[in-house]
């Protein structure tokens, strides 16, 4: 394969899950550096949950959003620095702030099914000159065709890059390969396609590499896999892989599996990984960031969190729903 | 018994459901559903009910100034901003459904006062998340300050039109500034999230509340009161229940509330159309008392 593939670092945002959106100025301005040094092409920094999502529904920031992006853009010397929103969290008025701190790549999430809250945020994005994506999460949960209906309404509003985002990890290779397939070859040539995984069913490096084998040349993965659920695709995992593969990049193999053991593990409070709960995250295909909510109420209500995540599952609940975990538990409770 | 003429804007959504509400009201007679699109479903099932069917956008009510003394605004925020000012030189009554803000936010559980409302030429309804939730922090802060009101609206995708997607941050931006001008929150925020589950989800929204002082201490009184507000807010929206045993754990209480739809148009999913139209409604219904009884004078 002669392209070359850019990495979304998002060990800063989808970390931020993993960490109850806790990481330090010291521990961004590090990170920032290490990974800036270890050849990522974006580095994406904000609450887990984008622009505005420190709350209480979320989890409050340590840090504030400012010195979030400030603190990584002077710590960065090559990579451009990414933004999160979320129409519907975030506002028009963050996406500017983010800019005039320095922040070059706007990515705006939607459900996969509901991309026109979008257009206002993406346009705005484009009118700043910021490199901006469109990102669609949950995408299992949409067939691909409709997925490419949602893709072009964010093309039509001026995303240069679109993604098919796996936010529960619930993917499975045919079904990556179906989405990416369909965008890239019935998107504008110009377009780039990218792909987020998470490793709930162990497949987040299978899943890239089965993206890029489609057509996809942006990948988002991050220090030992640092993210909700049982985390992202792990960068010095992938790069491995891309190596192996010939598959081109710009990161350094030895600097990423460094960053991973000696920076990034000793920072986690809950090891990332798979286990029963993050497992039932992908098994059942629930949004990642839902894993600790479920974790916490489980334990309140005297409830097995995997009920939990099934019911939640049931309910259809999307990215952004946390809420309805406590009074699911409290059902669950009741029922015993 | 007579009644008071009142025209909509807006033949989407909230349009069409207000118009339903309206057809059998004991004060107000709906006289016309404004729409810009003649082939629109919603001016179709205007004429089918035989209420006036007006294609030309708010240059048929300048044609036609006497075919309402209330107008109500269900359009979007950036349209309202341009008609409010024609509504004002007609001497029209407005009551706005957009999140524009034009005029003073209501909220009838919390603050219709039946005296004051009469005078005022254009009222804002602030959002289907506002009218859900704001009755919900005036009622702890009835009790005990609050610092901090974060509010949570789930709505299902289907109950959510062009004009509410195009216009995400309005409802953001403007259900936070009404929580804490009218539901008493020193600082606030408001989230919106859409869900397209099939069957679809009834609204669901969750208040997030930091109090300054030891709620939990004080948890018998705040339940009362959220009691007594429930109560109020279902009379005139029989479908609005809470969805969870509200927590109080600190200094921070959440309650989470659910509004069923009567099912005048969309079907009782589309709560968060119902929350908000029916507080339109009983607005107008006290505009309209206070003017049959000045014509009665």
């Amino acid at each position: 394969m002669s392209r070359k593939i850019t990495i979304n670092d998002v060990t800063l945002r989808d970390g931020m899950h993993a960490i109850r959106h806790q990481y330090s100025k010291e521990q961004i301005a590090e990170l920032a550096r290490v990974v800036d040094d270890s050849g990522a092409d974006i580095i994406e920094a904000t609450h887990g949950d984008g622009l505005g999502g420190s709350s209480i529904q979320y989890g409050f920031s340590k840090e504030s959003e400012e010195t979030i992006i400030r603190t990584t853009v002077e710590n960065v010397k090559n990579a451009k620095v990414a933004v999160l929103l979320l129409p519907g969290i975030g506002v028009i008025d963050h996406l500017e702030r983010a800019h005039d701190w320095g922040a070059s790549v706007a990515r705006v999430a939607t459900h996969c099914t509901e991309a026109d809250v979008s257009e206002q945020h993406i346009g705005k994005a484009a009118e700043l000159g910021m490199d901006t994506v469109g990102f669609l999460m949950m995408s299992h949960r949409t067939s691909p065709e409709n997925l490419l209906e949602e893709a072009k309404k964010m093309e039509s509003y001026g995303a240069g890059t679109v993604y098919a985002v796996d936010s529960a990890g619930a993917l499975t290779m045919d079904g990556v390969k179906e989405r990416v397939s369909l965008l890239k070859n019935n998107l504008d040539p110009k377009t780039e396609i990218g792909f987020h995984g998470h490793n709930n069913l162990s497949l987040a490096v299978a899943n890239s590499i089965v993206a890029i084998e489609e057509g996809a040349n942006r990948i988002d993965s991050s220090l030992a896999g640092m993210g909700a659920g049982a985390g992202n695709t792990a960068t010095e995992q992938l790069v491995a892989v891309l190596n192996r593969m010939d598959i081109e990049h710009n990161l350094d193999l030895y600097k990423t599996m460094d960053a991973a053991e000696n920076l990034m593990k000793p920072m986690m409070e809950r090891p990332v990984q798979i286990d029963r709960l993050s497992l039932t995250l992908g098994y059942t295909g629930v949004y990642s960031s839902f894993l600790l909510f479920a974790e916490r109420a489980g334990k309140e209500y005297g409830v097995d969190p995997r009920d939990i995540l099934t019911r939640i599952a049931e309910m259809g609940a999307v990215g952004g729903q946390e809420d309805w975990i406590v009074g699911v538990a409290q059902e669950l409770a009741a029922n015993k | 018994m007579e009644k008071v003429k009142c025209a909509i804007i807006g033949s989407g959504n909230i349009g069409s459901d207000l118009m339903m509400k309206l057809l059998e009201n004991e004060y107000l007679e709906v006289t016309a559903l404004i729409g810009i699109d003649p082939e629109s479903e919603g001016l179709k099932r205007a004429e089918k009910h035989g209420v006036k069917a007006i294609s030309n956008g708010i240059d048929g009510l300048v044609e036609d100034p006497d075919i309402a003394d209330i107008v109500y605004e269900a359009t979007s925020a950036k349209a309202h901003l341009h008609n409010s000012k024609i509504l004002k030189d007609l001497g029209k009554k407005a009551i706005d459904l957009t999140p524009a803000a034009v005029g003073p936010f209501l909220v009838p559980s919390v603050n219709l006062k039946e005296e004051e409302i009469p005078h005022l030429e254009n009222v804002n309804m602030v959002t289907c998340g506002g009218q859900a939730t704001i009755p919900i922090v005036k009622a702890v802060s009835d009790v005990l300050e609050v610092d901090y009101a974060e509010i949570v609206a789930s709505i299902s995708s289907r109950s959510a039109g062009p004009g509410t997607r195009q216009n995400i941050d309005e409802f953001t931006v403007t259900t936070a500034n009404a929580l804490r001008e009218v539901g008493g929150a020193k600082e606030s925020k408001a989230i919106i999230t859409l869900n397209p589950a099939d069957p679809p989800i009834l609204m669901r929204n969750t208040i997030h509340l930091k109090t300054a002082g030891d709620a939990e201490g004080q948890k018998d009184e705040i339940l009362k009161s959220l009691d007594a507000m429930v109560e109020t807010v279902q009379s005139y929206v029989p479908g609005y229940r809470y969805k969870a045993d509200p927590v109080v754990k600190g200094d921070i209480v959440t309650v989470s509330v659910e509004v069923e739809g009567n099912g005048d148009f969309l079907p009782n999913y589309a709560g968060n159309l119902d929350i908000i139209t029916a507080a339109a409604v009983k607005t107008g219904e006290v505009i309209a008392k206070s003017m049959l009884e000045k014509e009665r004078v």
